[in-house]
């Protein structure tokens, strides 16, 4: 920056010189504020989604600056919300974003009295041990008549109306498969 | 809604728990329409409302029963409606008898089994056609969820009198059934004035009919009782009678609470069903694949469920695709079977009983979140394994640690065997896939970021677990390992993290045909032999032609109201259901001013500003063919095309476990005697009897004033369930920073509470205490000259996240509805006392003073059955044995 | 949505000050009108703002307002949703809770006990003292005669009539706005679409405009000492978007566009109410002849101003142009030497 272009932005030479002698508004725009613009305007992208919270289902869309969610507001083009949203829907960013959120496996054993770190891979393999020694464990072929039963009650499942379709499908399917009756959801809450 | 003339509020805080839906409410009450909000409390809906109507909570039966008896004494029905879309003209069995007859228990009850057989009940000439014992393995299977999109069976040809003078037509009926909810009735029940009472019942008929229209809106202050599927049939009675279904303005919307609640029934993580309504195979009724999908098709009924066979077959090709054969009936041998009420409260007590191993939580709080938190909370200390993902450290992750139970000494860490296994989950924003909203639209989200750290979609996680499952089991000889092993389970990944591709679910969901993969259009081309595959047939369309039909995001403003081309609604991308009621029997619409789908004659099709629900061509005279099942069976001006006889149902012949007309009864916990009728309350309410869940007495039991006040709990805007995404969220938890309950100044005088200060309420399961708000916005009611004080708490707060604080529902015991296990969670009896709660050893010493004094036996149950009122053997009526 | 109704006397247009403060070429005056006859009091508004800037907490305490826990606008509040109780009639509607067993309505005193408790907001003078006489007073009957038939105000049972109020204050954006006039560093600039903003790069924290504010509304953070408060959204509006708290409304209790539009909707609003039967609906801050000469911000309300706790007659505190024009000249020095302080500073 020159020095001319200095003076010339230089709050009292504007005021001094411009159409704003009280200095209350052109001349005392900061250059910052000259500068302001809405971040959402330089996102590097915008995903269309939906809000989590209730089934209303309002539009969201969801601005990503260096693959962080920087806004989340109301998708005007919603013919169910026309961009609006309500405190909690409002509050998705924070809630995406939040510091409290668990980002990494947490283990409790047994009697234990903390919780531990344990790695991704191990615990997916030590649930799927544990599925599979409760299933051997509480089996059942068949009822008393001997008509066939294929299922265990040992293992329970609660969630689901939170998750996507195709998650529910994948589980519905999933514990079907493995004879794993009892899954519920809020539903029947 | 927006077209709507009245709207009824009932069941349901609209502005505060759906505040974004309400814009149409309030676009409504622009455009004129009256608004009516019927709640125990005034809250944030009732402020913007016309009028607000105090109500006893657990009386809506009485107080919607007296709409009923209003219109029908004074002849106000939509009757050219009536005669032509409901069952109102159909004849039933003179062997039934009603309620107001028996004390209020209608014929076939079998004490035995606290359930109805239903034969009595039945349309004049099908007696034999309820599938005589089965109700008791419907309520144990909670088969009315089932009903959700089809009506219950019914085979052939019903007897009718178009004149509704034939005393045993379902209208006289119902007139006899609902003629003492008189005004006079509503007040003594409810606590309503009467003059508050008609304005509503005159509102509402004066804007149904012809020309105008009246929409019912209710959630889960109706569907979370013992007699909750009543409420909404009473509400539907209503709306049906004024001619309000299948219109534009009308209808009985839900209201429902979560992001894809609606997906989660229809794509069911729930015990008793399999995808699309399909119901899980029970052990004793459906030991053949043709038994099975015949309990489903029910052989000669009318109507859509007539495919039912191939949207079996098509499921099970979905799940086991080459290794399902005609020769081994598409492996549905495969399928675990039901014996009986595998509920998740019958698994809660089952975890405290020590049956179950492990236990998955999936975005769920039950610890806070479901009745009788004590009881989630040692269920879950009594496990082998836990697994929770969400997105936060929520309670039921760490109840082991920090709950109310560690307090007391119940549960000692040291002692508490349960391994727990936390897992980040991914959030809304983290992952692609679709939910399913409150009017069955299904809305594709886009992945706008990746997870962080150890977080993963669930998607990800059974993708991997049943691929590891799979691994592990592989080359097992154990015939029990087949259906794993078979499953097709081959979905495409992307990514670093080997992401399963939710397109691909989607695809699978809609059903393509086998042979050469093509994406099926329609749910009628689903097939019974094989040759496609369908993982949910209601959905079938959403990837219609290859394309993810619920990513369409046309703007609203370049479409019509109906906005058809965003997202994508079940079934068929129809936006009302039914809506052949709002043309007339000829086709015509009803008025221009309703005017939604008709038969345009010249075209020789159906047409209008939505997908017709109904066969394109079929033309308004077209009668069946003797001997015709299926759609086939549907005439031209059977508009409710799910429905066995193509009628909407006032009166249910079967199908509804408590009875085919809504009876007022009390509530489990109740500090009234039933003013109706000597039942006190719903005699087929699924109770457990455990040493855990003891209940507080009502009359005409004992003891019923160490409870004498009513609580109820629902929802604030600023918070979310039980807290998981709103009580860790800044911005949320301060405008809504503490637990508190809300008294009226009269309570308050009584009871002697202040603003601002503590109280602690107490029930037989807890005692929790809360800050005190006195508010003008409840009132005590004057009930069958009784004075009654009602007290509402949120249900957010626990003890993890950035504001704490007791749990309402650990004041909930655990009693449900028989229809869908649905638990009673929006009313029970309590005391208020002023200050803080003690805490320690003497907590569960207040609460057990409490029990003794109540007379409460642990481990029992009150009876199902009023002592004193007669019921005759079961499968009996018509003969007066009721009035015993 | 705009009412289909008679369309009433067009009001006066209000007056621009962009062009007196050197905007040549200045868009339209942009605003808010804030329609409290349709606000549900979700707070749709003070989350969406806390969001899109970034506006820290301000405390987790239970106020006992009725649901107003977060008090007042502050430095860390910039909408803030008032709720007030009252038992008293609310238009052509019949009464809550006739023939309901109750005694004396409670409100006045509910709310007196409130106005005892504060929330450590982290800004200062942050959310004020509460006045419990002042407090009970709102909830009170004021002056609006009988707008139910007769015989619907109270009864021999007690209380009967009730209404809960709810509105969504904010930064009035004034016409002749005190904080500017007093604002010794240019960090309070009128910008060019007429609204009034802090400048958090130049602002110093003196504090001058805290009690020049005839509202109460600006107000300084603790931790940094600047002072915050509502910018109509300066960055989205430039870019032609909405202000967050606007566009999250979900029933368009709060509206933003040209302030001359807005003045016509709202006159339009007042009618069709007054014709259905609620007399009491009215705006705040319309009246360019006001004390601040008419607002940005205005509002529709269906009670007195201090029921909701407005000043009932804002008077800017800054009113004798002489004063103005020293104020003026201390700014100018002040800004020449906060500028050659900069200049230097930048050369170092």
């Amino acid at each position: 920056m020159g020095l001319r272009d200095v003076l010339l932005g230089w709050p009292v030479y504007r005021q001094l010189t411009g159409t704003d002698p009280l200095g209350r508004g052109a001349a005392a725009q900061s250059a910052r504020s000259a500068g302001l613009t809405a971040r959402t305007q330089d996102a590097d992208r915008v995903a269309r989604s939906v809000c989590p919270y209730c089934a209303v289902g309002c539009g969201q869309r969801v601005f990503v600056t260096d693959n962080q969610v920087t806004q989340i507001e109301g998708d005007p083009d919603s013919p169910i919300s026309r961009g609006r949203l309500c405190p909690k829907g409002s509050a998705s960013k924070s809630l995406v974003t939040s510091p409290l959120r668990q980002t990494t496996v947490r283990y409790r054993r047994p009697y234990g009295t903390e919780w531990e770190d344990l790695d991704l891979d191990t615990a997916l393999d030590m649930i799927a041990d544990r599925i599979l020694a409760a299933r051997a464990e509480t089996w059942e072929d068949v009822d008393a008549e001997g008509r066939p039963l294929n299922r265990t009650l040992g293992i329970s499942s609660l969630g689901g109306a939170t998750l996507d379709n195709e998650e529910n499908y994948l589980i519905k399917k999933l514990f079907t498969a493995m004879g794993a009756l009892q899954i519920e959801n809020q539903a029947r809450i | 809604m927006a077209n709507a003339d009245v709207i009824v509020i009932q069941g349901s805080n609209m502005a505060e728990a759906h505040p974004v839906g309400f814009q149409w409410v309030m676009e409504a009450k622009r455009r004129g329409a009256k608004v009516f909000h019927v709640d125990p409390r005034f809250t944030r809906t009732s402020a913007v409302a016309d009028a607000y109507l105090p109500i006893r909570a657990g009386t809506d039966i009485a107080l919607l029963g007296g709409v009923v008896n209003y219109i029908l004494a004074n002849e106000l029905d939509f009757r050219e409606y009536v005669l032509a879309y409901t069952n109102a003209a159909t004849i039933v069995s003179d062997e039934f008898v009603d309620a107001e007859d028996a004390d209020g228990i209608f014929s076939g009850f079998d004490p035995e089994t606290g359930s109805y057989v239903q034969d009595s009940w039945q349309y004049a000439g099908h007696e034999r056609d309820s599938g005589g014992g089965e109700t008791l393995t419907e309520r144990e299977t909670a088969a009315g969820l089932g009903h959700e999109s089809h009506g219950a069976p019914l085979a052939g040809q019903v007897d009718r009198d178009e004149t509704l003078q034939h005393p045993r037509c379902v209208y006289q009926i119902l007139k006899r059934h609902f003629a003492r909810y008189t005004p006079e009735m509503v007040e003594r029940v409810c606590g309503l004035p009467q003059e508050k009472f008609l304005e509503l019942a005159r509102a509402w008929t004066e804007n149904s009919g012809r020309e105008r229209t009246g929409c019912l809106i209710y959630s889960v202050g109706w569907t979370q009782h013992t007699v909750g599927v009543q409420y909404i049939r009473t509400g539907a009675i209503i709306q049906l009678l004024l001619g309000n279904v299948g219109r534009p303005g009308g209808g009985v919307l839900a209201l429902r609470g979560h992001a894809s609640i609606q997906g989660s029934t229809d794509i069911p993580t729930l015990f008793n069903l399999l995808p699309g309504y399909l119901p899980m195979p029970h052990h004793a009724e459906h030991p053949s694949f043709d038994a099975w999908v015949n309990g489903i098709r029910h052989p000669g009924q009318k109507g859509f469920w007539g495919n039912a066979r191939a949207y079996a077959t098509s499921l099970l090709k979905a799940y086991w695709g080459d290794a399902a054969t005609p020769e081994n009936d598409f492996c549905y041998g495969y399928l675990p079977r039901l014996t009986g009420d595998h509920g998740t409260y019958r698994q809660v007590l089952d975890m405290i009983d020590g049956r179950i191993k492990g236990y998955f939580l999936l975005g769920q709080n039950p610890a806070v979140g479901s009745a009788h938190g004590r009881a989630q909370r040692l269920g879950m200390a009594n496990l082998d394994w836990l697994v929770v993902r969400d997105l936060f450290m929520i309670e039921s992750a760490t109840f082991w640690q920090r709950g109310p139970e560690v307090a007391t000494g119940e549960i000692v860490p040291e002692q508490c065997r349960t391994e727990v296994f936390f897992l980040p989950a991914a959030s809304h924003v983290e992952k692609e896939g679709t939910f399913t909203q409150t009017q069955r639209l299904l809305q594709w989200r886009e992945k706008a970021v990746d997870p962080p750290g150890d977080a993963r979609s669930e998607l990800w996680f059974f993708y991997h677990l049943g691929r590891r499952l799979r691994e592990k089991l592989a080359g097992s000889p154990l015939p029990r390992d087949r259906a794993l092993l078979d499953l097709t389970w081959d979905y495409p990944t992307h990514g670093p993290d080997a992401e399963p591709d939710a397109e691909a679910v989607l695809r699978e969901i809609n059903g393509y045909d086998t042979a050469t993969g093509r994406p099926l259009s329609a749910f009628t081309e689903a097939r019974d032999d094989g040759t496609t595959a369908v993982g949910c047939w209601i959905y079938t369309g959403v990837y219609a032609d290859g394309v993810n039909q619920a990513a369409r995001r046309r703007p609203g403003s370049e479409q019509d109201w109906v906005a058809a081309e965003w997202g994508w609604a079940w079934p068929a991308n129809r936006r009302t259901l039914y809506n052949r009621a709002s043309a007339d029997p000829q086709g015509r619409p009803w008025s221009e001013r309703k005017r939604y789908v008709w038969w345009d004659a010249a075209a020789g099709r159906w047409t209008g500003h939505d997908v017709p629900d109904f066969e394109l061509t079929k033309p308004p005279s077209y009668r069946p063919p003797e001997g015709a099942t299926g759609p086939a069976a549907l005439a031209g001006d059977d508009a409710f095309v799910m429905q066995a006889d193509g009628k909407a149902w006032l009166y249910a012949p079967s199908g509804v476990l408590d009875g085919p007309l809504p009876t007022h009864y009390e509530p489990a916990e109740s500090p009234m005697r039933n003013p109706l009728y000597a039942q006190q309350a719903n005699p087929t309410r699924k109770m457990y009897a455990h040493p855990v869940n003891p209940t507080n007495p009502s009359p005409p039991q004992e003891h019923s004033e160490v409870f004498p006040y009513v609580f109820t709990v629902s929802r604030l805007t600023e918070h979310h369930t039980a807290g998981g995404m709103s009580r860790t969220v800044r911005p949320l938890a301060e405008l809504q920073p503490e637990m508190f309950v809300e008294v009226s100044p009269e309570l308050a005088t009584l009871v002697g509470l202040t603003h601002l200060g503590w109280a602690h309420l107490v029930s037989a399961r807890a005692v929790i205490e809360a800050k005190v708000l006195v508010t003008d916005r409840l009132t005590p009611l004057r009930v069958d000259g009784r004075v009654i004080h009602q007290l509402w708490l949120p249900y957010h707060f626990g003890f993890e996240g950035l504001v704490t604080g007791d749990s309402a529902n650990d004041l909930f015991g655990i009693t449900l509805d028989p229809n869908v296990l649905i638990q009673e969670s929006k009313i029970g009896t309590c005391d208020v006392r002023p200050g803080r709660r003690p805490t320690g050893a003497a907590l569960r010493d207040l609460v057990e003073d409490y029990r003794t004094r109540a007379g409460i036996v642990p481990g029992t149950v009150p009876p199902a059955v009023t002592p004193g009122v007669p019921t005759g053997p079961a499968g009996s009526g018509g003969d007066g044995e009721g009035n015993g | 949505m705009v009412d289909q109704q008679r369309p009433p006397a067009m009001p006066a247009p209000a007056y621009d000050p962009a062009a007196e403060a050197g905007w040549a070429e200045a868009p339209p005056r942009m605003g808010f009108f804030t329609d409290t006859s349709v606000c549900i009091g979700c707070k749709a508004c003070e989350v969406a703002c806390k969001e899109w800037n970034g506006v820290p907490t301000s405390g987790l305490d239970l106020l006992g307002m009725s649901y107003d826990n977060t008090g007042a606008l502050t430095a860390n509040s910039w909408r803030h949703v008032a709720f007030v109780e009252q038992p008293r009639p609310a238009g052509h509607r019949t009464p809550p809770f006739a023939g309901t067993p109750t005694g004396d309505p409670v409100s006045a005193a509910s709310a007196a006990r409130a106005a005892g408790t504060t929330n450590p907001t982290g800004t200062d003078p942050g959310l004020p003292p509460g006045d419990p006489p002042a407090a009970a007073r709102m909830t009170e009957f004021l002056g609006m005669p009988a707008a139910g038939p007769p015989g619907r105000t109270g009864s021999a049972d007690g209380r009967s009539e009730f209404r809960w109020l709810m509105m969504s204050d904010v930064c009035k954006h004034c016409t002749r706005a005190g904080c500017l006039d007093v604002c010794p560093t240019g960090a309070l600039f009128r910008t060019e679409f007429g609204t009034v903003v802090v400048q958090e790069d130049i602002c110093n924290g003196c504090g001058y405009c805290v009690s020049a504010c005839p509202y109460g509304v600006i107000d300084r953070r603790a931790d940094d000492g600047r002072v915050w408060k509502c910018t109509l959204c300066y960055d989205r509006i430039g870019a032609g978007l909405t202000p967050a708290c606007a566009q999250a409304c979900p029933t368009e209790s709060i509206q933003y566009g040209p302030l001359d539009e807005l003045r016509e909707r709202a006159a339009a609003r007042v009618a069709t109410l007054h014709e259905r039967g609620v007399p009491e609906a009215r705006l705040y801050g319309h009246d360019p002849d006001d004390g601040v000469g008419g607002d940005g911000a205005f509002f529709l309300l269906l009670d007195e101003p201090e029921v909701y706790g407005l000043p009932p007659d804002p008077q800017v505190t800054t009113h004798d142009l002489p004063r103005m024009w020293r104020r003026a000249g201390l700014a100018a020095l002040a800004m020449a030497a906060g500028a050659a302080a900069a200049f230097l500073g930048g050369r170092r």
